[in-house]
């Protein structure tokens, strides 16, 4: 992590350049991680970014952990949407195994990784707002977060780390209390979501700071591997949940939201025209819900059997034995394979390699905040220190999927 | 999943029938090419067939695989953003030649990627323009991602030099 400045010759002539550690602490970059910028007066001329103080091994510790365990440290990956990540992880092992899920549970699936996004947006813009001076919206955002959090926890009792999602199915059925929260989020929070567009769109001190700063161009997103709201800012018209559908999203009528602009402002809009567009996801598949099960058949030996049937037939309670035995239970075939969701900062995507038992040989994950932040010393070209906020809220980075 | 045909006959005729290694399994394409070929096959796909970008750069050891003859599997996923055709190149190194061209020059996207992956498994791209330990630091001695590794450490943490702050 030694960070190479300028040749030191350089320095001894050019004594007016000096150099600010920016992080790891501090707090704009809201997570750990640190930026070294050369500065000549105001104008930021160069900036390195040094990351790996979070770095705890997951895809180390993803080799010795089953397809279940491992959701747990899916969370930590991001902790500002967890439930995409849980999602994205189980999509990736069930492709690999080949199961096909029911209906009701790509359902709640889907209806979960859109309140992710809209959670994850919401974080985004507002502390965007809140560093670039605009302290009000970051509180009406984050009260709307607090909302998402109890409906949640309603449905699988943590706030923050859900761990939700199971191979072939759910922790837990979605309770008819679950469906009447989020049906009443859907209802309010278009109020709150226009009161928030009403601080920001035109607020002059807000646009001033985000507009024509950090221009990325469509060039440069492509050939930088740049995904998500980031890459759609810049006019790359890609989203996997319509060009390579996935769970239930054919179902459902939505827009990809795409400018040209490429600034820190044009990814605030589309972030947040992309939170309208999520919640229209979330009330199609609350008012759509199907019923039946929602876990794959117990013959598949992913899931466990209902208690029911466990206790009162001969069946139930050989699967029940079967799918704990470490040796009869689930197996993922001993194959390679890469599946990604949309999550809300671009492509999450796995790359498993499956040895034919219940652990993967290697889970790899695809991160995108790790990707996007190799931008940042490019973005940053002749701004000002003051820029430096802008950019880093707009990229929308998180530093525990930048070290994993 | 994207038909790939046109492009597997670009390949064909660029670079004959028996340098390449052409199977699918449930979504996936997959490809996999000698690792002297590698980087030409990369450049062919990005500048004549249009895979524009680059999805991800990641490795995997095989020692323990059962069945496995190499070491190293490299896996490149690129992607054409206009078709959405997707291919997943891999490549196999062997101890102790463990090089191969970086494709930073084709995709810039590449340069982290690259970096994590010389991190942890001791890969070495030539050419990149900045190959360093990425998420480790630098004093860091060997790569913590390969099979021979344990996952506890080698007492990296025990071994912390203590920095004792003066009495009073």
């Amino acid at each position: 992590m030694s960070v190479v400045v300028d040749a030191p010759q350089k320095v001894v002539n050019q004594d007016y350049r000096w150099t600010l550690n920016f992080g790891p602490q501090h707090p704009a970059t809201h997570t750990t991680l640190r930026l070294v910028l050369q500065i000549e007066g105001e104008t930021v001329v160069g900036a390195i970014p040094d990351i790996g103080y979070l770095h705890s091994g997951f895809e180390k510790i993803g080799e010795h952990l089953n397809y279940n365990q491992y959701v747990a440290v899916t969370d930590r990956m991001n902790y500002i949407s967890p439930l995409a990540n849980n999602v994205a992880w189980h999509q990736a092992v069930e492709s690999l195994i080949g199961l096909q899920l029911p209906k009701r549970c790509q359902y709640i699936r889907v209806i979960l990784a859109e309140l992710a996004r809209v959670s994850d947006h919401l974080l985004s813009c507002g502390a965007m707002a809140l560093d670039t001076g605009a302290f009000t919206a970051f509180l009406y955002a984050f009260n709307q977060r607090e909302v998402l959090y109890g409906i949640f926890e309603t449905l699988c009792g943590a706030r923050f780390t859900t761990s939700y999602s199971r191979v072939g199915g759910l922790m837990y059925d979605a309770t008819p209390e679950f469906i009447r929260q989020v049906k009443q989020f859907v209802k309010d929070f278009p109020k709150v979501y226009s009161e928030i567009t009403r601080l920001l769109n035109r607020n002059r001190i807000f646009v001033e700071r985000t507009k024509g700063i950090g221009i990325l161009t469509k060039e440069q997103a492509i050939n930088r591997s740049v995904t998500g709201p980031i890459a759609r800012a810049s006019g790359v018209t890609r989203d996997l949940r319509k060009d390579q559908p996935y769970l239930a999203y054919p179902d459902f009528d939505f827009k990809v939201i795409c400018s040209n602009g490429g600034d820190c402002f044009h990814r605030y809009l589309v972030r947040m025209l992309e939170i309208e567009e999520s919640m229209k996801i979330v009330e199609q598949a609350i008012n759509n819900l199907p019923e039946g099960p929602v876990n794959v058949d117990p013959e598949e030996r992913a899931i466990l059997p209902s208690k029911d049937k466990v206790y009162n037939t001969i069946e139930g309670l050989i699967t029940h034995f079967e799918v704990v035995m470490t040796n009869r239970g689930l197996q993922a075939p001993k194959a390679e394979h890469y599946d990604a969701i949309e999550a809300p900062n671009g492509e999450l995507g796995f790359y498993i390699v499956g040895d034919g038992s219940d652990k993967a040989y290697r889970a790899r994950c695809r991160p995108p905040s790790y990707i996007h932040f190799a931008l940042f010393p490019d973005m940053m070209k002749g701004h000002t220190i003051s820029d430096v906020v802008a950019v880093l809220g707009s990229l929308n980075i998180i530093a525990a999927e930048l070290d994993r | 999943m994207v038909d790939l045909s046109g492009v597997l006959e670009q390949l064909k005729s660029r670079f004959g029938e028996r340098s390449w290694d052409y199977s699918e399994f449930h979504q996936n394409q997959r490809l996999v090419v000698a690792a002297e070929l590698c980087f030409s096959v990369l450049e062919f796909l990005k500048k004549t067939c249009g895979f524009d970008m680059l999805i991800d750069v990641t490795c995997v050891d095989y020692l323990h695989y059962r069945g496995a003859k190499d070491r190293f599997g490299l896996v490149y996923i690129v992607l054409n953003t206009v078709t959405g055709q997707r291919l997943i190149v891999r490549a196999f190194l062997n101890e102790p030649d463990l090089k191969i061209p970086s494709v930073v020059p084709l995709w810039e996207g590449a340069n982290w990627l690259e970096r994590e992956v010389f991190d942890m498994y001791g890969i070495e791209f030539t050419g990149h323009p900045d190959l360093r330990r990425i998420l480790l630091p630098d004093e860091f001695v060997g790569f913590p991602l390969r099979k021979d590794y344990p996952l506890r450490g080698r007492g990296e943490r025990h071994n912390f030099e203590r920095i004792t702050r003066g009495e009073g």
